[in-house]
């Protein structure tokens, strides 16, 4: 357990509460990012605008981390580009299935109370916790 | 003055993500790997964020309508139904695959790596294509746009 980071994990996690709750208290609306940028891709929808401000401040944060001498990680990705596609369309065409991603259903929702989010969270959380154990553990990627 | 909110609650949001590491798909997917040199930081994102948005929310729920619009569109639904399950499962298995899910994986798009531009355009495809299909679905009846209310996240 030595990568535990259990200090920056809870100034990080209040901030993703902080963000949540203005958004409820200022636009009324709920911090899902998978619906935020669905809406966002809707070319009809009346939530684009805000959608895409919310989206361009976060692209915006690593930027001003940049900025200010905050160290921004590299991401790591799978070396296979088939692992990459195909994890991105389920994880598109999931999320809006389920009606939310770990951010709706697993901070917003469950913050709440909400069954749905709840059994969500549950499911999501399970069973990519099967995926990354038979891939690392099982069939040895 | 809706959009300028947005925008800070992104950067906030987007900061947090930041600093919890969970922008990094490798920290994630130590979360993940509960049978490997298994790391707990993800459970206490989400208990940090839990604490905060419960106790704000009821302060939200509270008041008459939002600062800045006019009314709050909490979700609504509480039927556990087939899409929500199957969803779930769908979305599991593309973040255990990855590491990323939808916010971790747009914040990485100012890093402007390859593999996350693809992974989001191929997030973005799955968005459309589930669109299409709902739309197919309901029927030629005209599918209104209001119903957001219902939304989950």
């Amino acid at each position: 357990m030595e990568n535990f980071t259990p200090v920056s994990a809870a100034v990080g996690g209040a901030l993703i509460g902080l963000a949540a709750v203005l958004l409820m208290l200022l636009n009324g609306r709920v911090a899902g990012i998978s619906g935020i940028f669905a809406a966002c891709l809707n070319l009809s929808g009346s939530d684009r605008s805000w959608s895409a401000a919310f989206i361009v401040g976060l692209i915006l944060a690593p930027l001003t981390a940049i900025l200010v001498g905050y160290p921004v990680p590299a991401p790591q990705m799978p070396d296979s580009w088939i692992v990459v596609v195909v994890a991105g369309g389920l994880v598109g065409f999931g999320t809006r299935l389920g009606g939310g991603c770990t951010s709706g259903h697993g901070v917003c929702g469950m913050a709440r109370l909400s069954t749905r989010s709840i059994v969500a969270t549950v499911i999501f959380m399970a069973t990519a916790m099967v995926v990354v154990s038979l891939s690392r553990h099982v069939i040895g990627v | 003055m809706q959009i300028v909110a947005a925008a800070v609650c992104g950067l906030i949001f987007g900061w947090g993500l930041l600093i919890s590491g969970m922008v990094e798909p490798t920290k994630v997917i130590g979360f993940l790997d509960i049978f490997g040199n298994w790391d707990p930081s993800l459970a206490v994102v989400m208990a940090a964020a839990l604490a905060v948005s419960s106790i704000g929310f009821r302060y939200a729920a509270s008041r008459a309508c939002p600062v800045l619009a006019s009314e709050s569109l909490w979700p609504a639904r509480t039927d556990i139904d087939p899409p929500l399950v199957i969803g779930a499962t769908l979305f599991g298995i593309g973040w255990g695959l990855v590491g990323l899910c939808p916010g971790p994986a747009l914040e990485n798009l100012a890093m402007l790596s390859p593999r996350v531009i693809a992974f989001v355009g191929a997030m973005a495809f799955g968005m459309v294509l589930h669109r299409i299909w709902h739309k197919r679905r309901a029927g030629p009846q005209p599918l209104s746009e209001a119903p957001a209310v219902a939304r989950d996240g």
